[in-house]
């Protein structure tokens, strides 16, 4: 069964063609918005933008490193740089570009990673970004966004570029179901919550929020109720929808498509640690790399299925 | 006020290169830390660039976007620039002895958060040209004519993304980005040609299709001559290789105490009367 399909959802477009199409539409009325590509942007999506808008679109080649030093001086000097790269090259291979080009003088640079988590593919595990978003979690004052569907990408895309700071925007390879089909109220760092419920809370981001519609409609045939929430900023995190959760409900599942380590379930854990200890259950690729296959078969084996949240779920209730 | 640049005479400026050295000096013994040789070999081509008639800046609006940009990637060296920012009027000479102190904003490497008038945080060796390079890419989408000066160490030339930087300036010919390796000689451990030999800087860097010069940097009058060429050059990006030594105003001092690389650390008190004797 396709994902989204037992909550009634349908396969919309890609999150990275969301971000594309949104960028190039944006562009015209925000004249300052520039693209630095390592040459990967008929893979990132920047390239609609590039074609519409030569003049501010530049191709420094395949450097990460220079890439981000760029938009580093580019928004020192005004510019809103738009840099995209696949994940894993972007926050690993620039990641002290990052810090120091970026971060530290907390410029108004948009990191875009595209091909994030395992559902790239039979690309690999050298393309998979899955420790991406723990690099960019602990940078002081970047927001890390990780959009569910394309509608709700569109409207990150645009809020990312009207945000004055430092961002990083986490995209995936395949096409993902339509969760917004009425639009997305988007606001960083403010959760939404897709579904009521009062048993357990399934917390999720990118391609994970359908599995985690699909568990909870799984759960509800158990007699479960299941709160849905798309927790789309990892950083800053909501900590008064994960409190409130943490209290109304009796545990927490977090489900990832990231390693263990870092990411949103760690983000998650530090707050209910803090605010409101509560039990949790933990849905992600683990702590090892992948492997080459097709997406379906990828993430069935590495455990990120609805299945595997509904497990999760079940078991932190009968403990 | 707009921006303006400042153009001392000769005299003047040799008298103000004498006052950045004392400066260096001073704050580094004050401060009991700092990297004091690798400042002074780059002050004539600092205080050319601040007095010489180049930089168009207006301390008073240090952020105005008509300004040019010097972009000092080798961070450590950033005594001679906070020496120069003081005695352009960037804040008072006093400030230069709280370097590297809590709650000074002149900290060890620069920080442009903290500063204003600093252009770029570093301190991470190798990121300043392309932090350079994306400021000179602004200034030609917008129609600017500011120009954009970084200046490397010769032992920071090892770092890749320098090389990246270069090429990807040559690409987009911005002839309003000059490059200037302090070509000092040394590096942490030792004599840069016997760390990593990356020598003859003016061919590779020209290779990548750039207008190289390569002079004496610490010759005020060469390194005046090198920045107007730079300037004239409308075509392409602009290298210029500063051959100078590092320590310069007080090498007979590093001789006598046997390092002349006198790496990451600032003069005794002791020293620093007999380097400031020397100095004149």
């Amino acid at each position: 069964m396709a994902i989204g399909e037992k909550s009634g959802l349908k396969t919309g477009a890609a999150t990275r063609d969301a971000f594309g199409e949104a960028l190039a539409e944006l562009g015209g009325s925000l004249p300052e918005v520039v693209v630095v590509d390592a040459d990967v942007g008929n893979s990132t999506r920047t390239e609609p933008f590039s074609k519409k808008f030569p003049e501010r679109s530049f191709n420094i080649g395949i450097a990460e490193s220079n890439l981000v030093s760029v938009a580093g001086g580019l928004a020192a000097s005004g510019k809103t740089p738009v840099v995209a790269s696949f994940a894993c090259f972007l926050m690993c291979n620039a990641y002290d570009q990052i810090r120091m080009s970026v971060a530290f003088p907390g410029l108004n640079v948009k990191l875009v990673g595209s091909h994030a988590g395992i559902s790239i593919g039979e690309d690999g595990p050298s393309q998979m970004g899955i420790e991406d978003v723990a690099l960019a979690c602990t940078l002081p004052g970047v927001a890390v966004i990780v959009p569910a569907d394309a509608a709700s990408t569109k409207a990150a895309t645009a809020a990312m570029l009207s945000h004055d700071g430092p961002t990083y925007l986490r995209l995936g390879r395949p096409k993902v179901p339509a969760i917004y089909t009425d639009g997305c109220d988007f606001e960083i760092g403010r959760s939404i919550q897709l579904r009521d419920g009062s048993d357990v809370t399934l917390i999720a981001n990118g391609l994970m929020v359908a599995m985690a519609l699909d568990a909870a409609e799984d759960l509800s045939a158990k007699g479960i109720s299941a709160r849905v929430i798309d927790m789309h900023t990892v950083s800053p995190i909501d900590e008064e929808a994960i409190i409130r959760a943490a209290r109304e409900t009796r545990g927490i599942v977090v489900a990832e498509e990231h390693l263990a380590a870092g990411g949103l379930g760690s983000a998650v854990a530090r707050v209910t640690a803090e605010h409101a200890p509560v039990k949790m259950g933990f849905v992600n690729v683990g702590n090892t790399y992948a492997e080459s296959g097709d997406p379906d078969g990828l993430l069935e084996k590495y455990g990120l299925t609805p299945e595997a949240i509904t497990t999760a779920a079940a078991g932190l209730l009968s403990e | 006020m707009a921006v303006e640049a400042i153009q001392l005479g000769n005299d003047e400026l040799r008298d103000k290169a004498r006052t950045l050295r004392q400066h260096i000096i001073r704050m580094t013994t004050e401060a009991a830390s700092g990297h004091p040789t690798s400042s002074l070999s780059a002050v004539e081509v600092v205080n050319a660039l601040f007095f010489g008639g180049y930089l168009r800046l207006d301390p008073a609006a240090p952020a105005d976007p008509a300004r040019d940009r010097f972009i000092l990637s080798k961070g450590h060296a950033v005594p001679v620039l906070y020496a120069a920012m003081s005695e352009r009027g960037y804040f008072a000479a006093e400030e230069l002895l709280t370097l590297r102190k809590l709650g000074s904003p002149l900290e060890g490497h620069p920080n442009m958060k903290r500063l204003p008038g600093i252009e770029a945080s570093t301190g991470s060796l190798g990121q300043g040209l392309s932090i350079g390079l994306g400021h000179a890419l602004a200034a030609k989408v917008d129609g600017r004519d500011s120009h954009v000066y970084v200046m490397t160490g010769d032992g920071e030339m090892g770092e890749g993304q320098v090389w990246e930087a270069i090429a990807a300036a040559a690409k987009y010919q911005t002839a309003n980005l000059t490059l200037i390796v302090d070509q000092n000689g040394y590096q942490q451990t030792g004599a840069t040609g016997d760390v990593l030999d990356l020598t003859p800087f003016a061919d590779r860097i020209g290779s990548f299709g750039w207008h190289t010069q390569t002079i004496s940097g610490n010759d005020q009058d060469e390194v005046l001559a090198a920045l107007k060429t730079a300037r004239e050059v409308t075509d392409r990006p602009t290298a210029i290789v500063s051959r100078t030594q590092k320590g310069y105003g007080i090498l007979p001092l590093l001789e006598e105490e046997g390092d002349l690389n006198y790496h990451g650390k600032p003069l005794s008190a002791d020293l620093e009367q007999k380097a400031l004797a020397l100095l004149g």
